[in-house]
């Protein structure tokens, strides 16, 4: 049987009930939402589930939404069923102040670098990390660059006016 | 014999400080600038003799926060960036993100474009696992095989230099196709480089594939199974070495992929030597595709053999002659400099089979002229963490190769 979409997300409701919601499909690639205390059963139904067999973690990064209030951080996964060649994407939502997430390393022996990637530009950290530390930075870093609030250029510069153009 | 001369260690000659115990291993810095590691990144080795304890690699020598700066340039500006990301194939890295951009926007490109953008990516691969392959050669003690395949590196850059005016960093096509049309010249550079280069290739092949030294050096060097390399996130050729038939390129088809006939080479231990024989193949598999593209580019008559563009006036720019005359072009012109195009709210995965793996890029848009989030997931990054568990227990001299094998592209890993 083709392993669609609405497949996937009875699958998940049947297991999971209310806790993953927001099911939306961006250019054909399911995404939903998970509470971020549960990220790992859910990776580990996905993974050993005999149908949906999400067995290869594609990617996982952050993205940093100043404006949402304690729910400031999300990791995202990406995950790809290599046998039936199906890609589905899930996040979890964390506080800013308290950014702890489970660690996927158990399960995906790549996870690793992600997550040290993900730690060193968002300071997401990765509860159970084995070897939790920056990675692409300087180790005296003290701050996360990739979070919104460290503006690319300086913004009191005057001879670059963006008042009309950009963002 | 006096006291003060037995407290000295006398294989290294170095007094010790009282009380400690003398280490059994050496450490030793492979990198972060040496000849062997082909890039910046550096790892600690703790070798017993000639054997490989532990390594501890270390990246991000060369990172410049592309991701970062990708968060304040328009998408037509993001083009250069991901050129500095694996520039062994710069052009593959460039098609991905504008694909990326055109799934975003909707933007439809017509067949013809596709079948160039396919002879462009292909002929990226083979100057990317050309590099690779012979510097295993070169690595393993065979420097006139490097020396010998750069020459026909060289005639692709000529292609890209017709194509796009540069070499090596090629910011080579534009959201909704290609800058200009392939050139006359551009079309007998590529017919040269089919006619010359596989004999070439043939001859490159002969030199290592059945050479006694080269094998003995190979075989057996850094195996991974298929489950441990699907656990270490591998793709590309370094996966397909271990036994797993993923390639981008079919699975998820792009940029017309489909309507080639080709196949996925792939090995069965996920050695040195498969890894190679992997990357050999694919060459092969590559000038099969860019024939069957150049035969489908010349069926295009009249005005279908001049299409090099999809017809997306909000984000392809207008000819710089209609914009000294025409208004409309003169404002598509404006905005589309100025960044003030109409990008579309949302989220997208793109990826393409680059040439050392899955090369993906996670855009998140807020309607902005910038993304509002943008990431590259480079193949090298991922699967390089594998690279302590491949050498363990190898001598020092199988780390070299090991390494050299994985294609690893500083610039990329550190992105």
């Amino acid at each position: 049987m083709e392993l669609t979409n609405d497949h996937i997300k009875n699958r998940l409701v049947e297991k999971f009930g209310d806790h993953v919601a927001n099911f939306t499909e961006p250019y054909g690639m399911l995404t939903f939402e998970v509470p971020k205390d549960m990220n790992l059963k859910v990776l580990q139904f996905l993974y050993d589930d005999p149908e949906l067999r999400f067995q290869f973690l594609t990617d996982l990064q952050a993205v940093h939404y100043p404006d949402n209030t304690g729910k400031e951080l999300a990791v995202v996964y990406h995950l790809h069923n290599l046998k039936d060649n199906v890609r589905i994407r899930f996040k979890i939502y964390t506080a800013i102040e308290k950014p702890d997430v489970y660690t996927a390393t158990q399960l995906y022996a790549c996870a690793n670098w992600m997550e040290r990637e993900t730690y060193d530009f968002f300071g997401v950290n990765f509860i159970g990390h084995p070897n939790l530390k920056r990675i692409l930075n300087v180790e005296e870093m003290d701050y996360f660059p990739l979070r919104k609030e460290y503006p690319l250029e300086e913004q009191t510069r005057v001879d670059k006016d963006d008042e009309m153009f950009g963002r | 014999m006096t006291e003060d001369v037995l407290s000295y260690n006398r294989e290294q000659n170095i007094k010790l400080p009282d009380g400690s115990i003398e280490k059994q291993t050496t450490t030793l810095n492979l990198g972060p600038t040496h000849p062997a590691t082909h890039g910046v990144f550096q790892n600690i080795l703790e070798i017993d003799g000639e054997r490989v304890v532990s390594a501890e690699p270390t990246v991000g020598y060369i990172h410049r926060a592309f991701e970062k700066i990708a968060e304040r340039r328009p998408f037509n500006q993001i083009t250069t960036l991901t050129d500095r990301l694996n520039y062994c194939s710069a052009p593959i890295n460039n098609m991905g993100w504008i694909m990326t951009c055109e799934k975003l926007l909707g933007v439809q490109t017509p067949k013809r474009v596709d079948y160039l953008r396919v002879i462009i990516m292909e002929l990226s691969r083979i100057t990317d696992h050309v590099i690779c392959n012979s510097v295993i050669g070169v690595d393993s003690g065979a420097l006139s095989v490097f020396l010998y395949v750069m020459e026909y590196r060289e005639l692709v850059y000529e292609i890209y230099e017709e194509v796009c005016g540069s070499r090596l960093t090629t910011n080579i096509g534009r959201i909704g196709g290609f800058e200009r049309n392939f050139s006359d010249t551009a079309w007998q550079k590529l017919e040269k480089f089919l006619n010359e280069f596989p004999a070439a290739l043939k001859e490159f092949e002969n030199l290592l594939q059945r050479n006694r030294i080269f094998v003995d050096r190979t075989v057996g060097a850094g195996p991974i199974s298929a489950e441990r390399a699907l656990n270490y996130g591998f793709t590309g050729p370094n996966l397909r070495a271990s036994g797993v038939d993923y390639d981008v390129r079919v699975h998820t088809p792009y940029s017309s992929y489909q309507d080639f006939d080709f196949n996925i080479p792939i090995g069965t231990t996920g050695d040195v030597y498969d890894r190679w024989l992997v990357r050999n193949q694919e060459m092969w598999e590559s000038l099969k595709i860019i024939r069957q593209a150049y035969e489908k580019v010349q069926q295009f008559k009249g005005a279908d053999a001049e299409v090099y563009h999809a017809h997306a006036p909000e984000y392809y720019l207008p000819p710089k002659k209609d914009v000294y005359t025409k208004i409309e072009e003169l404002i598509w012109h404006f905005k589309i400099v100025m960044g003030e195009t109409e990008i579309p709210v949302g989220e997208v995965y793109h990826s393409v089979e680059g040439g050392n793996g899955e090369l993906g890029f996670y855009l998140i848009s807020d309607g902005g002229r910038a993304p509002y989030r943008l990431h590259f997931r480079r193949p090298c990054f991922i699967y390089y963490q594998a690279y302590p568990e491949l050498i363990k227990g190898s001598m020092l001299a199988d780390a070299v190769v090991i390494l050299s094998s994985l294609n690893l592209i500083a610039g990329e890993m550190d992105a």
